[in-house]
């Protein structure tokens, strides 16, 4: 559905890598256009018109996010430049200072790199541990093993939401309870859950969340860092320069601004923020329920056509999203996505950055459908009946 | 060479790469090879006697242009010396770099010969080369 609002569909191609980045509606293009070509100028210097009309758009973006989340006020909304920049500046601006030698970091071997590797080099900075939380034959995570890994050296849980490869939605609500009554922080990276569902960050009371514009119909560059007010009062900035200080005169008397200024130095991806709000009124007026829906049928569609090939591994049969990760029997991943490239299929093969899923699924590689609501029935059925050819495959996939 | 049978070599060769064997022995020099762009990743095993490449095995997971090639590339250096092998890399890299090179030289590798045409792929054929060519280089110092 709503196909005609996005330039990409008229290009002949079946774009399903939305895991990956989604393709944008015009409306969010022209409203980054108008801008440029319209109010061109920087950010908190209302000194004249059209500046007070980039500070008047800018911080009806942080609006918009705000609701879209239901956070409890602006202070808690912070514009980056996507999810892992987020994901970073938790770690490093808070946790880095909270954190103490031989305490623990609790994460899955599911997540992101961007969920990883800033975990990895903080504790290797401060001396903390990587914890794993195991996860089930479907490979989802379970409140007994998230119970069963809490030690009482735990101080932080880290995860997807829903994560890339399987698309396993996680418990969050129940962790964060579980977490809180245990005095453990909850971080989520919401990179492929936000896109796809309604969010109330303050119903599953998580402490900071992730997430990227261009993964939700928005531009690339831009994403949100989302964290508690009391908690983002002590995150201590990344980066220091324009825009976020008060005053200074000497290196001892620096004052900073108040939140979310404080966090967000430098001339920001106006553009972006300005296109992501956009975005965000284009979901809204789908309704993110909506969407959910739409996604959840195309995958049910997808899977009970991939299941009766017999040459077709589905990795993930159970998942909440719209990712199905599969592989065709003895044929490498690149090789298929090669093939159906052919046909102007957009599919990714590979590991999916998540590297150290292999040891979750025993499966290295994968290639990775994901759907997003403007996919297409007969977008899954021309896909089908590429993959349902084996001798096809092989034949052309040079 | 005809495309069918070009087509037939390259697939032979990754359904059924020969070589392709993890060993652990001690003898062999191993180096991994792999593909920033892509998930290609293959371990080679090579073992060298008196400036001669007595043997080669790899292991790993790659697409079927990189596993082919591997294949392929390693029936054409067992047997050679080290610098006859550098010239051999020398020559096939030339190829797929659409520099000159002597086609006489190459055996079956001939089938990459319109690999230049997809640059996506070109690394793909190349990916055994820049592994092998880094334990060759240790060995002709
Ligand atoms: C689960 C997850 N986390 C984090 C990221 C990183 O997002 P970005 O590249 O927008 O920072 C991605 C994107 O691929 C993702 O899928």
């Amino acid at each position: 559905m709503n196909r005609e609002d996005f330039p990409m569909l008229d290009k002949d191609i079946i774009y399903l890598d939305n895991g990956a980045t989604t393709l944008k509606p015009k409306c969010v293009l022209e409203k980054m256009n108008d801008y440029y070509e319209n109010y061109s100028a920087n950010t908190h210097r209302g000194d004249y018109d059209i500046s007070y009309k980039v500070d008047l758009e800018y911080e009806n973006t942080r609006n918009l996010v705000k609701d879209f989340i239901n956070a409890e006020c602006l202070e808690e909304i912070v514009f980056t430049s996507g999810t892992t920049e987020s994901l970073n500046m938790i770690a490093n601006g808070f946790f880095a200072n909270y954190l103490e030698a031989g305490d623990e970091i609790l994460i899955t071997t599911s997540e992101h790199a961007s969920n990883v590797l800033p975990w990895f080099r903080l504790a290797k900075k401060i001396g903390c541990k990587i914890g794993y939380i195991p996860v089930d034959d479907n490979y989802y995570v379970t409140i007994d093993n998230v119970l069963k890994s809490i030690t009482p050296q735990t101080k932080v849980i880290a995860l997807a939401e829903i994560t890339n490869v399987i698309g396993d939605k996680r418990p969050i609500k129940e962790i964060a309870k579980i977490a809180h009554e245990r005095n453990i922080f909850v971080v989520v990276d919401g990179a492929q859950s936000i896109p796809h569902k309604k969010t109330d960050v303050q119903d599953l009371d998580v402490d900071f969340l992730a997430f990227s514009a261009h993964k939700m119909c928005g531009p690339t560059g831009v994403g949100v860092l989302y964290g508690k007010k009391a908690l983002l009062e002590q995150l201590e900035p990344i980066n220091m320069g324009g825009g976020m200080n008060e005053s200074f005169d000497s290196e001892n008397e620096v004052f900073l601004k108040s939140l979310p200024t404080r966090l967000e130095a430098g001339t920001p991806n106006i553009a972006g923020v300005i296109g992501f709000g956009e975005a965000i009124k284009y979901l809204t007026n789908i309704g993110m329920d909506k969407i959910s829906k739409i996604e959840h049928n195309l995958r049910e569609y997808l899977i009970d056509k991939l299941i009766k090939i017999p040459h077709i591994d589905i990795i993930n049969l159970e998942s909440d999203s719209g990712i199905v990760s599969v592989n065709v029997e003895g044929i490498f991943s690149q090789d298929v996505a090669y093939y159906l490239n052919k046909y102007n299929i957009c599919v990714r093969a590979g590991n999916h950055c998540a590297k150290i899923i292999k040891k979750t699924t025993g499966v290295t590689n994968s290639i990775r459908i994901s759907l997003y609501f403007y996919n297409t029935e007969s977008e899954i059925d021309e896909l089908v009946e590429l993959l349902s050819n084996k001798d096809k495959i092989l034949k052309e996939m040079l | 060479m005809d495309p069918e049978v070009k087509r037939e070599i390259i697939m032979d060769n990754y359904l059924n790469p020969k070589n392709k064997i993890k060993i652990e022995d001690n003898s062999y020099d191993k180096v991994n090879s792999n593909n920033e762009s892509c998930i290609d990743n293959i371990d080679i095993f090579v073992k060298v006697t008196d400036g001669i490449i007595e043997d080669i095995k790899f292991d790993g997971e790659a697409c079927a242009i990189s596993t082919s090639s591997t294949s392929i590339m390693i029936n054409n250096l067992i047997g050679l010396s080290i610098s006859e092998a550098i010239k051999y890399i020398d020559n096939f890299d030339n190829m797929v770099n659409e520099k000159e090179y002597n086609r006489e030289l190459l055996n079956e590798a001939i089938v990459y010969e319109d690999i230049y045409k997809q640059n996506n792929r070109k690394h793909c054929a190349l990916l055994p080369y820049i592994g092998i060519r880094k334990v060759l280089e240790k060995y002709s110092k």
